[in-house]
């Protein structure tokens, strides 16, 4: 696919990235903390309730039906949300029924897509969608990768993109929204139906600056639909359809613990570094997510907290089984959940008022008066690669392809203790190399790396290289850990090699560009 | 006899492993087609070390084809000289790459031996992070948990394994295999300077002699320091009772360890979770084992799930008198550690018995004595190997010496 050659800049941490992204000017990353936007906010245009039914019923007969009256035209930007994960049928069905009204060149903008949404290959091949702004693994990076997608993909992470709709970088023209459970004037929420998935928190900055939101259910009730996490008053119309997404993709029955020894070992010397280094004390917060290493690291620290007798303030999830174990047992005030993993988790977060639903704007949005990610103690992430200076990669594999998106991960660096918890190598690949393929977050803010081969600690944080001292801890030069890795491998890999053809932009939490994903040629 | 020979593991879910397919020609020379999954950082090492031993190798005209999945250099030419070697060429000499940390660890007769880890010899994917969950010793298998078809790819994984993977300082075991195969396995593990040799179901001293023998030769014509000791398996009621000359078959043997799947099998009962099947058998071991002066070890727990199982199973082996046992999982080591180690009663008697050996000494006074009572050498010497592995675990602290009358320093994992 022939594309004109984009005028790149070089930005702070010396990445070169395109000035101009999907016919917007784009910032280069300047660093962390050093560009501050000025300007208002985006809002959506003022409605009336004189266009709208007095007795609150927004039903139409079909999703079809709902996007005309949206006013679904050609280059539109329409979104949806993630929070079914493989599980999601509504990201298909929009853009098939797109594609049946014959409508093109639109940009889908989902908080995330996922293996499933496989078939938007084939409304992009056809010109029914020009571009995707959101994650994309599976065969959608793999496409983008290529270079076949006709504009730049975008990756930012769960806070920026609260921030780019807030600020207008990205306008929603119509924003469609699964809810598990809705009531016909349009309020939604996650917690009940056959669907039921949590919150739908992905979804409200779309609720609530979208120019059009269409509600789709497979459960509906009579008015009020409680706990409206989705107000209706942003609503334009409401569809009901047989299904919104296959449960059994959606939740786990239950969160299994991974079983793998090396990941179990990993996990057990992270707990014990949050133990020894003295950030697990009586009122402390931790943020885990539902991967295997970080599941396996929450189970480890909290028999510790019980052995101390240490009671968390809150912890924050990806909610699971165990997280509500916790809270249920008295081991943390509150669960702050941003996203639900399994039934407990879903059960939980109905029942229980300690376990509240968190949103992209509290936890995460970089573009406001302070968020939640800074106020953690201590989170423990992944990472695909680490560089000797701490810079970290999550989108790409080391061989440059697509891998997954950022999720919470460049929100979460801002806590008081960033840990990534990673294998120091992954069959033959080292995870410590001398420059990352793609740098998604940078060196200053990631404190910690810890691997089953030894603990790293940034040279920056005085205080924590200070607190293992005299402990038990395998603690590392990280430039050691690396030379360690490569002797293993049999020498220093080959770098990568950067250039050629932008393919996506990688956004920093303020909206900077902090680097490029190139294409990459097929072996 | 020439044919198409294939080795190693294809597939999209294998790990640090490769497939190769050596296909003999007449002519045309060494045509290599490697994919591999490091092909960005590695493809030219990968390339290169597939190159290098086939040429050592002596192969002249063959296409070699290679799907690689991470293997490191060490599995990579083991299995290309396995499908060689099955392609039925190979008459040249084995490529063995560089040597790792740890290969040239002395063989020490003394020393921990409370948790060996077995590794599958033909799954290289496990060598790679064993030494990393601190087993006192690993076992590099060529016995029972590989398939026959697979032992000859396995003995020269095993083969490099020993020489080129790092254990981070776990005693290198080899379990050969029985009979004659299993003392050709010596000829490629011990001038790798294997430390223990695990020998399967022996119901005779002559045999442990006629390994001793061969690993001995081995050692001398390799320019080794010492040969490998041994650690025999007594799978069978015939090895019960030959246990004693077994264990004092030759001062190379250090530790004795039981089977018991094998010999519950030969006795024809059923193997109980309550073991009293085999408590005779166990019995046997740890006093033929003692009566030689050497070290009884007990057997594997299967259950991998069961955790609490384990210990108990471990406190269970421990109050019979084995000093540890086998693990076949890496989680299952730190259970077995805590297990086997000494409690605060024991580590109290034996720093006040190490104690009175060192007021005894300083004072040259023929007898050690405790209050009124005669300690004797074993009581000392085990003694002292208490406090040694007290003082290890971090059970006693360095300076205990000095505090000589205050408390014992309780530190251990919490």
């Amino acid at each position: 696919m022939a594309r004109m050659r984009l005028d790149l800049k070089r930005n702070q941490l010396g990445r070169l990235v395109p000035a101009v992204v999907n016919g917007k000017r784009q910032v280069p990353y300047k660093g962390v903390d050093e560009f501050v936007a000025t300007g208002r906010q985006a809002a959506p245009p003022i409605a009336c309730a004189a266009n709208f039914p007095g007795n609150g019923d927004k039903r139409v007969k079909s999703l079809a039906e709902a996007l005309e009256r949206c006013g679904l035209a050609d280059g539109m930007t329409l979104s949806t949300h993630h929070h079914f994960r493989n599980g999601d049928l509504v990201g298909n069905l929009l853009l098939d029924t797109a594609a049946k009204m014959g409508r093109r060149d639109l940009m889908w903008f989902p908080s995330a897509s996922f293996p499933c949404h496989e078939p938007v290959i084939g409304h992009m091949e056809k010109g029914v969608v020009h571009h995707i702004e959101g994650s994309m693994n599976g065969p959608l990076g793999d496409y983008c990768t290529d270079g076949k997608m006709r504009g730049l993909g975008v990756l930012r992470s769960h806070g920026g993109r609260w921030q780019a709709i807030q600020d207008g970088e990205v306008h929603v023209d119509i924003a469609v929204i699964a809810a598990p459970c809705a009531d016909p004037f349009g309020d939604a929420n996650g917690v009940d139906g056959p669907a039921a998935c949590g919150s739908l928190n992905f979804a409200l900055a779309d609720s609530l600056y979208a120019d059009k939101v269409i509600v789709v259910t497979d459960h509906l009730v009579p008015f009020p639909a409680i706990p409206w996490q989705i107000q209706g008053n942003h609503v334009d119309a409401v569809v009901v359809v047989d299904m919104v997404g296959d449960p059994s993709k959606i939740v786990s029955g239950t969160t299994e613990v991974t079983k793998s020894p090396d990941r179990l070992l990993l996990a057990e010397l992270v707990a014990r570094f949050v133990r020894d280094a003295g950030i697990m004390r009586d009122g402390f917060s931790f943020q885990a997510g539902a991967g295997g290493t970080a599941l396996a690291f929450a189970i480890y620290l909290k028999e510790m907290m019980k052995k101390a007798r240490v009671k968390a303030r809150f912890i924050r999830g990806g909610s699971t089984k165990h997280l509500v174990e916790m809270l249920d047992e008295g081991l943390t005030d509150y669960i702050l959940d941003g996203q639900t993993f399994d039934l407990d988790g879903v059960a939980s977060m109905r029942d229980n008022p300690r376990h509240v639903a968190t949103s992209p704007f509290t936890s995460y949005n970089y573009h406001g008066k302070g968020f939640f990610g800074s106020m953690v103690d201590v989170v423990v992430l992944g990472a695909t690669e680490v560089d000797v200076n701490f810079n970290a990669n999550v989108v790409t594999h080391s061989d440059g392809r697509l891998l997954h998106g950022i999720g919470g991960w460049q929100n979460c660096l801002f806590s008081g203790c960033t840990i990534l918890a990673v294998p120091a190598v992954r069959d033959r690949i080292p995870v410590i190399v001398d420059e990352v393929t793609t740098l998604t977050g940078p060196g200053e803010l990631i404190d910690v790396v810890i691997t089953e081969r030894g603990i790293a600690i940034n040279p920056r944080r005085l205080d924590l290289l200070d607190a293992v001292k005299g402990k038990d801890l395998p603690v590392r030069d990280i430039g050691d850990i690396q030379r360690e890795v490569y002797h293993m491998c049999g020498g220093a890999p080959i770098p990568p090699r950067r250039g050629g053809e932008v393919v996506a932009a990688v956004k920093w939490v303020d909206g900077t560009v902090i680097d490029s994903v190139w294409k990459v040629a097929r072996t | 006899m020439q044919m198409i020979g294939e080795a190693g593991r294809r597939g999209d879910k294998v790990r640090s492993d490769c497939w190769v397919q050596v296909e003999p020609k007449t002519r045309g020379g060494v045509k290599l087609s490697v994919t591999t999954q490091v092909e960005a950082m590695y493809g030219d090492a990968v390339r290169a070390t597939c190159i290098r031993t086939l040429e050592a190798l002596g192969v002249k005209h063959a296409a070699v084809t290679v799907e690689d999945h991470g293997a490191l250099d060490f599995v990579l030419a083991a299995r290309v000289e396995a499908a060689v070697k099955r392609a039925g060429l190979g008459e040249g000499r084995s490529y063995l790459p560089d040597p790792g940390t740890g290969f040239a660890s002395p063989v020490v007769r003394d020393r921990f031996r409370r948790s060996r880890l077995y590794l599958p010899g033909n799954e290289p994917k496990f060598f790679l992070n064993a030494g990393l969950h601190g087993p006192d010793g690993i076992i590099l298998d060529l016995e029972d948990s590989v398939a026959p078809p697979e032992k000859d790819a396995a003995r020269l994984l095993v083969r490099n394994a020993l020489r080129c993977v790092d254990f981070c300082g776990a005693e290198r075991m080899v379990r050969i295999n029985q009979g004659e195969r299993g003392l050709d396995d010596l000829d490629a593990v011990v001038p790798q300077g294997v430390q223990i040799i695990l020998i399967p179901k022996v119901e005779t001293a002559e045999h442990v002699r006629a390994v001793d023998a061969r690993a001995k030769k081995l050692a001398a014509a390799a320019g080794l320091k010492q040969a490998p000791f041994l650690m025999p398996i007594i799978e069978s009621a015939l090895g019960c009772f030959e246990a004693p000359y077994i264990a004092s078959a030759s001062p190379s043997v250090v530790a004795l360890t039981i089977g018991l799947e094998d010999y519950t099998a030969d006795i024809g009962a059923q193997r109980t979770l309550e073991g009293r099947e085999s408590f005779w058998a166990r019995s046997v071991v740890v006093n033929a084992a003692r009566a030689a002066g050497v070290t009884p070890i007990d057997t594997v727990f299967s259950d991998v799930a069961d955790m609490e199982g384990l210990r108990a199973a471990c406190i269970e082996a421990k109050g019979l008198g084995f000093e540890g046992k086998g693990c076949i999982h890496p989680r299952q080591v730190p259970i077995v550690h805590e297990a086997f180690a000494p409690s605060a009663d024991e580590i109290e008697k034996a720093r006040r018995i190490v104690l009175a050996f060192e007021a005894a000494e300083k004072q040259k006074l023929g007898v050690v004595s405790l209050g009124s009572k005669m300690i004797d050498p074993p009581i000392v010497k085990r003694a002292l190997r208490t406090v040694k592995m007290a003082e290890a675990l971090g059970l006693l602290a360095k300076g205990w010496r000095k505090r000589a009358n205050g408390p014992t320093k309780q530190r251990g994992r919490e």
